[in-house]
């Protein structure tokens, strides 16, 4: 009789659908798995670590670079962190702003997420219509901060400036004439918000058409129905949050049950999933991206009606403006300070939270009055999720690995930080 | 909200502080009988483990710090009744830092002490893979220590003799642009 073994087989860190750099071993009795040993750290750059050598304000740029598919939310905790230390307030336009970048951020993930999730199993075009949202959101992205992913964005305090009032347009070029020009600057000839208002108005068409393509497509349910099921205990046991633990039934939102800035004066509902499947929690995002887009239609109104500043007034803290620094001593010795030895920051230790896209996000900050953190520990979402991919794969096929982690929505980003 | 005489009651004797501060509540417990100490905290409503990482309080204020030098840090969470709750455990020994691993009580404790024991070089007795982590295979020290360089000790490079990458000193200079300061106390004010 024929010696029967099981196959070890690499898988990663170079595979398409790693999703940036896993390197997984898997033991194959078959085709079936028997373990997963996932090797992560291929993109570790001890962001903790190098946050422990800068000020506090020029660590805000790497938050970014963690999860870089969500990089307003990852600044959100930081300055969260950070604010709750020096106990400052924050005015309430940059509450509304924060928040109204957070859901576009949330859109922004989910979307990405959606198209390299379809396209993992094999629907390519779902992939190319969520680019083609995401492209809008990067120019709002671009039109606040100049960059259009990197943001930098959030600072302590507030927001680096305040939207502007006009949105920046296409113009005629050798792959673009004047009349294609015309229509691509249709929807872009007012202020960022009209802009924003516009794509609010569109967006909910987009999703019900990424939902004809998946939600009752027969390959799809056959991929995702039943794969990688999680029981809430088991959920809670492995440390899920976000869309994973709402996946399983439990609603636990921290939008809802924690309110920060002004998420309790938002009207919006949170998705629950009942099964803990794959396709639950495609639902579960599928349902948060209109309830995003809820949230920023209700931003936007209030932004319209209430200017106002959108950073502290406290120039220990944010730089006071240009004018004043030209003309007052205080002012320029402030922003000189401000930027070469940077703010001090109380001794303590605070842990900020937020709901990023991906579950939980945060940010555990000790400071001993010093200039820089003493220690920063990030707390990742995927990083619990990944840690649990042998569990939710054992007894699963190979190609089932594949939409398992699809699921978890994994950035290599944040996991390795 | 669960007040300081409760945790007294049921982590009987090993609570050693307690302090209530921007709105978190941190206690610090005895690394001796830990694992039951946090299954008595499990058994209180905190059934999620959020976060759990490695503190090196080397050169906490300039080094004027008393106390052992590694802590464990966990963040709980009780889901049910919507509360947290920081517990920090300091490791006996400053030169072959102990502390019982929680793997029993919160399953998901396995990859964060993987990460403790990798960056910091915290042991977690009990631990039934305590394998490196992030850094590459084959690292040697504990990068997130206070005594740990920025820049590290090796750097890698193509050879193109041998033909293969090979690890050589680090020669990056290491500089540092903004000092790190600690004012003192009422600094700047008249």
């Amino acid at each position: 009789m024929a010696e029967i073994r099981n196959y070890t087989l690499n898988f990663g860190p170079q595979h398409p659908s790693a999703h940036g750099v896993l390197r997984l071993v898997l033991e194959l009795d078959g085709e079936v798995i028997e373990r997963a040993d996932p090797h992560i750290g291929l993109l570790h750059r001890a962001t903790e670590k190098l946050a422990e050598h800068k000020t506090f304000l020029q660590s805000v740029p790497y938050m970014d670079r963690l999860d870089y598919v969500s990089m307003m939310s990852n600044e959100h905790a930081y300055v969260m962190a950070i604010e709750k230390l020096l106990q400052i307030d924050v005015p309430i336009r940059a509450q509304y702003i924060r928040v109204m970048f957070d859901e576009i951020t949330r859109i922004l993930n989910h979307l990405l997420w959606l198209g390299a999730h379809a396209l993992d199993i094999g629907a390519m075009t779902v992939f190319l219509y969520a680019f083609r949202e995401r492209e809008d959101l990067f120019d709002c992205y671009e039109a606040v901060s100049g960059a259009r992913m990197h943001a930098a964005y959030y600072r302590p305090g507030g927001v680096y400036r305040d939207l502007p009032d006009v949105m920046p347009q296409y113009q005629a070029s050798k792959w673009h004439n004047e009349s294609a020009v015309k229509s691509m600057n249709e929807n872009r000839q007012g202020s960022l918000l009209d802009f924003i208002e516009d794509f609010t108005k569109r967006f909910p068409r987009y999703v019900d058409e990424y939902e004809t393509l998946l939600t009752e497509n027969r390959i799809w349910k056959q991929r995702t129905v039943g794969i990688g099921v999680v029981s809430p205990e088991r959920a809670l046991q492995m440390g899920f949050t976000g869309p994973m633990l709402r996946g399983s039934g439990i609603e636990w939102d921290l939008r809802k049950n924690r309110p920060y800035e002004v998420y309790d004066r938002m009207d919006f509902q949170i998705p629950v999933g009942v099964n803990g499947d794959c396709y639950d929690r495609y639902l579960v995002r599928v349902e948060e991206l209109r309830q995003s887009n809820r949230i920023v239609k209700q931003c936007v109104d209030w932004l319209r009606a209430n200017p106002g500043p959108v950073i502290t007034e406290n120039h220990k803290v944010a730089p006071p403006s240009r004018a004043s620094m030209k003309e007052n001593m205080e002012d320029l010795i402030h922003h000189f300070k401000l930027f070469s030895e940077g703010m001090h920051v109380p001794e303590g230790e605070a842990y900020a939270a937020v709901e990023h896209p991906k579950g939980e996000f945060g940010i555990y900050l000790v400071s001993d009055g010093a200039n820089k953190p003493y220690r920063m520990k990030i707390r990742a979402p995927g990083f619990a999720h990944i840690a649990s991919l042998e569990e939710m794969s054992k007894g699963h096929m190979i190609a089932d690995v594949v939409a398992i982690i699809g699921t978890q929505d994994i950035v290599f980003g944040e996991v390795d930080r | 909200m669960i007040d300081r005489n409760q945790f007294e009651e049921a982590l009987s004797g090993k609570l050693l502080s307690h302090t209530d501060r921007l709105d978190e509540i941190t206690i610090e417990i005895a690394a001796a009988g830990l694992l039951e100490s946090l299954a008595k905290l499990k058994e209180m409503g905190f059934e999620m483990l959020i976060d759990l990482c490695g503190v090196d309080y080397l050169t906490y204020g300039n080094g004027g710090r008393e106390g052992r030098r590694f802590a464990v840090v966990y963040h709980l969470l009780a889901v049910s009744r919507n509360e947290r709750l920081r517990v920090r455990v300091y490791a006996e020994d400053d030169d072959f830092p102990v502390v019982e691993s929680c793997i029993p009580v919160w399953n998901c404790a396995n990859w964060y002490e993987r990460e403790a024991f990798d960056l910091y070089g915290i042991m977690f007795s009990g631990h039934p893979d305590l394998r490196r982590l992030l850094t590459d295979y084959g690292f040697v020290g504990n990068p997130f220590r206070k005594d740990f360089p920025l820049s590290g000790n090796v750097e890698m490079r193509y050879d193109e003799h041998l033909g293969r990458v090979v690890y050589q000193p680090v020669t990056v200079v290491p500089r540092e642009n903004t000092p790190r300061i600690v004012r003192e106390e009422n600094y700047g004010e008249a």
